[in-house]
């Protein structure tokens, strides 16, 4: 009689936990490494979003380490997620999760890195236009001469992704020989340090004959601007960069950086709570609005996936960053002498 | 510079089967690993010069090749004391970089709303925290190794973690720029540097320098009845000595100012610009200056004081140390305090010459550094190594890379060049000193 009782109280128990999950959708997000400031940007953007739904959002970090994410995911599982945002440390060990999670009936959405689960929900911004916008301005300021490629860390994927953007709007006049590749390097890290060392080296074999450079992100172009300044040739030389850093907008203001591509973190955040929230609904992947086919990873495999668009941030719309509340217009124009930057004064 | 503590031999072995070179390293007591380092860098820049098509072995190369092996150079200065009394520092990297968001912070966020940008006394205020920050850093880590005696390579293996963790914490991540006018000084950079005339004063002053260590080195062994070595290469040592010091300062002299900076100093001093170009020597760079200025004190101190002589009796034995009645422990505890001082030195050249504080400064650095110490012949069972040695190893790393870099060789390969070059330097010494032993 007692067992019957404790058994019938477990099942009540039970029925109590699915009826509250019912009730609320649980978002489920899994943290590759909660340390780089920039996440925190992306966690309030999902919680503004999820917040105005009434849904409930829960998180893990993984701290760096694949195995721990794979752990976290079946974690939030247990935890009673009802659709998964992965930013994940590593896009092939924690497949065999996220399958458990598609399994389940769970729907995941890979955020900012690519997870190759045909099953699986791709966001992100454009890495491949990150390229292209990275390179426009630096093109068109120096449609011809010695350009300069400082990619990123040989292990990153989107160091290619970006690379290959770029390609799309120079690869014409590489071919015609109207650019030519003056020094092309991988940087360890992404490490702005490393990145000062490649420049010197190239601006010593060239002779200082660069007319141009593609970083691809702000930090490197940090290395690369100091490198050009110990020549004298800082302001020059047109210098791409990415990120939107605060000590890049600053130098695009200053006129050392041409162009810093700016992708808003909040937007990135923002959308995919509006998908996971679709999703959670029971909207089809392919079903949500603004999602197109992409099969460009490495292994081909076709998914849904909704790209953002970054914006290029050049000297004329430093105004979109500070309007945007990214940074405050005394950081962006430190140094700046008055009169030669409209948004400075 | 040669801060082995092997002392005078006490006897010399007179082998007339010795040929001229043995008889040479002989008299003159050259290290054979030392000149052994020499020639293989002189084989390397010479093999990168003609690889590079001329341009490794052109003064621009070898001034900025001095340049960017500054940071490391300084690191490598403690590491050789700490490896030498058998302790590993494996935090220097990540101190490093905390360390530079520290003084990032402060002349960018701290003391411009309450001195003004640009202060004079901003660099100043701004040195004097970092270096008293790495201090405090390397007293504590060093505290815990000595007297709780928890492992070195466990409590830097946590620094290594915490110091970047730390870096992230001083500015939730972001990279402060740009640095105090006169703090980019130390950097080298375009302004960095100290001009001609200096630069010989400096070279004048080494060549003095050399004369008179060996002349009073003579004095000494006089005085208490050790064996001279013979006039004849006293004098050679004083003159290639000499020579060296003189020729590389007249190789970084040939580097002129960029036409870019000289046309903007022609123009801030009224002068004409003329037609063929302005040849402005910059000289040697401020950071280079700090790093040899930080070799001579290391060495200085490892040669010639108690502490230095106690760092290299402990790295022998550590109980017969002991029992002989030397405080090791507080001598392992500084030893980490001068790391944490240099860890603040490298930083406050390398955020300088970055004109930035970021977040990875100083990733991987405590590999570089422990490999520089390493080629350069420190012996990881302790009680033996060079600052001299340490200095060549770093010189001999950055070139390998730099050297690579100009070759059009990628960022992968290069790190497998290097790794393979460690354990072969390693590898060749150990074979050898097993075959002299």
């Amino acid at each position: 009689m007692r067992k019957l009782l404790t058994v019938s109280l477990a099942a009540a128990g039970l029925l109590a936990t699915v009826g509250l999950a019912a009730a609320q959708t649980i978002v489920g997000v899994s943290w590759n490494n909660f340390q780089e400031e920039r996440w925190k940007t992306d966690e309030t953007a999902i919680k503004s979003v999820l917040d105005a739904a009434g849904a409930k959002y829960i998180s893990t970090d993984a701290q760096s380490s694949a195995d721990k994410q794979v752990t976290d995911v079946e974690n939030l599982i247990s935890q009673g997620a009802n659709v998964l945002i992965v930013l994940a440390q590593d896009s092939d060990a924690i497949q065999p999760a996220v399958q458990k999670a598609v399994d389940a009936g769970i729907p995941v959405i890979g955020y900012d890195r690519l997870i190759e689960n045909p099953k699986a929900f791709y966001i992100t911004f454009d890495n491949k236009q990150v390229g292209v916008l990275e390179a426009g301005p630096v093109f068109k300021l120096k449609p011809k001469g010695n350009y300069v490629f400082i990619k990123g860390n040989s292990a990153d994927p989107n160091a290619d992704f970006v690379k290959s953007g770029q390609d799309e709007v120079v690869g014409a006049a590489v071919k015609s020989g109207d650019i030519k590749n003056v020094g092309e390097s991988y940087t360890d890290n992404w490490d702005p340090a490393n990145a000062q060392k490649e420049m010197e080296q190239f601006l010593t074999k060239n002779n200082n004959k660069v007319d141009a450079v593609l970083s691809e992100n702000d930090g490197m172009a940090g290395g690369v601007v100091a490198a050009l300044a110990a020549q004298g040739l800082a302001g020059q030389v047109p210098v791409s960069g990415q990120d939107g850093d605060h000590a890049a907008l600053n130098r695009v203001a200053l006129g050392t950086q041409t162009v810093s591509v700016w992708k808003d973190a909040r937007e990135l955040g923002k959308g995919a709570a509006t998908v996971s929230l679709a999703l959670a609904t029971g909207t089809a992947l392919d079903k949500v609005p603004g999602a197109v086919q992409f099969n460009g990873g490495p292994k081909k495999v076709t998914m849904n996936s909704l790209f953002l668009k970054p914006v290029p941030i050049t000297v004329d719309n430093l105004n979109v960053v500070i309007d945007g509340g990214w940074i405050t217009k005394d950081e962006v124009c430190k140094g700046v002498k008055p009169g030669t930057v409209k948004v400075c004064g | 510079m040669v801060a082995e503590v092997s002392g005078a031999p006490a006897h010399r072995a007179e082998g007339p089967t010795l040929g001229i070179v043995g008889r040479f390293m002989q008299a003159t007591e050259v290290d054979a690993r030392l000149l052994g380092m020499i020639v293989a860098l002189a084989v390397v820049w010479v093999g990168f010069h003609i690889a590079s098509q001329a341009v490794f072995l052109t003064p621009r190369n070898l001034w900025n090749l001095s340049v960017q092996t500054a940071t490391i150079a300084v690191l490598a200065n403690g590491m050789v004391l700490i490896i030498v009394s058998r302790n590993i520092d494996l935090s220097v990297g990540s101190l490093m970089g905390f360390i530079g968001m520290i003084m990032g912070a402060v002349q960018t966020q701290l003391l411009p709303p309450l001195l003004g940008w640009d202060h004079p006394a901003t660099w100043l205020i701004t040195v004097v925290i970092g270096i008293a920050s790495g201090a405090l850093i390397g007293a504590f880590q060093g505290f815990i190794i000595a007297y709780l005696q928890v492992p070195a390579f466990i409590v830097t293996l946590g620094g290594l973690l915490v110091w970047r963790g730390a870096a992230w914490w001083v500015a939730s991540g972001k990279t402060l720029a740009p640095m105090d006018t006169t703090f980019q000084l130390f950097g080298g950079g375009g302004h960095g540097s100290i001009g001609a005339t200096a630069s010989w004063i400096i070279g004048l002053l080494a060549c003095a320098g050399l004369v008179g260590t060996i002349v009073s080195g003579r004095r000494q062994r006089r005085r208490f009845n050790f064996p001279l070595r013979p006039v004849w290469a006293e004098i050679t040592l004083g003159v290639i000595g000499s020579a060296a010091a003189l020729g590389a300062v007249a190789v970084i002299n040939a580097y002129p100012m960029p036409v870019g900076l000289a046309k903007a100093y022609a123009t801030a001093h009224n002068l004409q610009w003329p037609d063929d170009g302005l040849f402005i020597s910059l000289g040697i760079a401020v950071p280079v200056l700090i790093a040899i200025g930080s070799a001579l004190i290391v060495s200085f101190i490892s040669s010639r004081t108690r502490f230095g002589r106690y760092v290299f009796a402990i790295g022998g034995n550590p109980e017969a140390a002991e029992l002989g009645g030397i405080n090791t422990r507080w001598v392992i505890m500084k030893t980490f305090i001068l790391m944490g001082v240099l860890c603040a030195v490298a930083a406050m050249i390398a955020t300088a010459r970055l004109n930035a504080a970021t977040n990875a400064l100083g990733t991987n650095n405590e590999l570089y550094t422990i490999a520089a110490v390493i080629i350069g012949g420190t012996s990881f069972a302790g009680g033996v190594g060079t600052i001299a040695g340490a200095m060549l190893g770093a010189l001999l790393m950055q070139s390998l890379q730099s050297g690579m870099q100009l070759m059009g060789i990628d960022a992968p390969l290069q790190n497998v060049v290097v790794g393979a070059v460690l354990v072969l330097a390693v590898g060749i010494d150990t074979y050898y000193r097993r075959r002299t032993a």
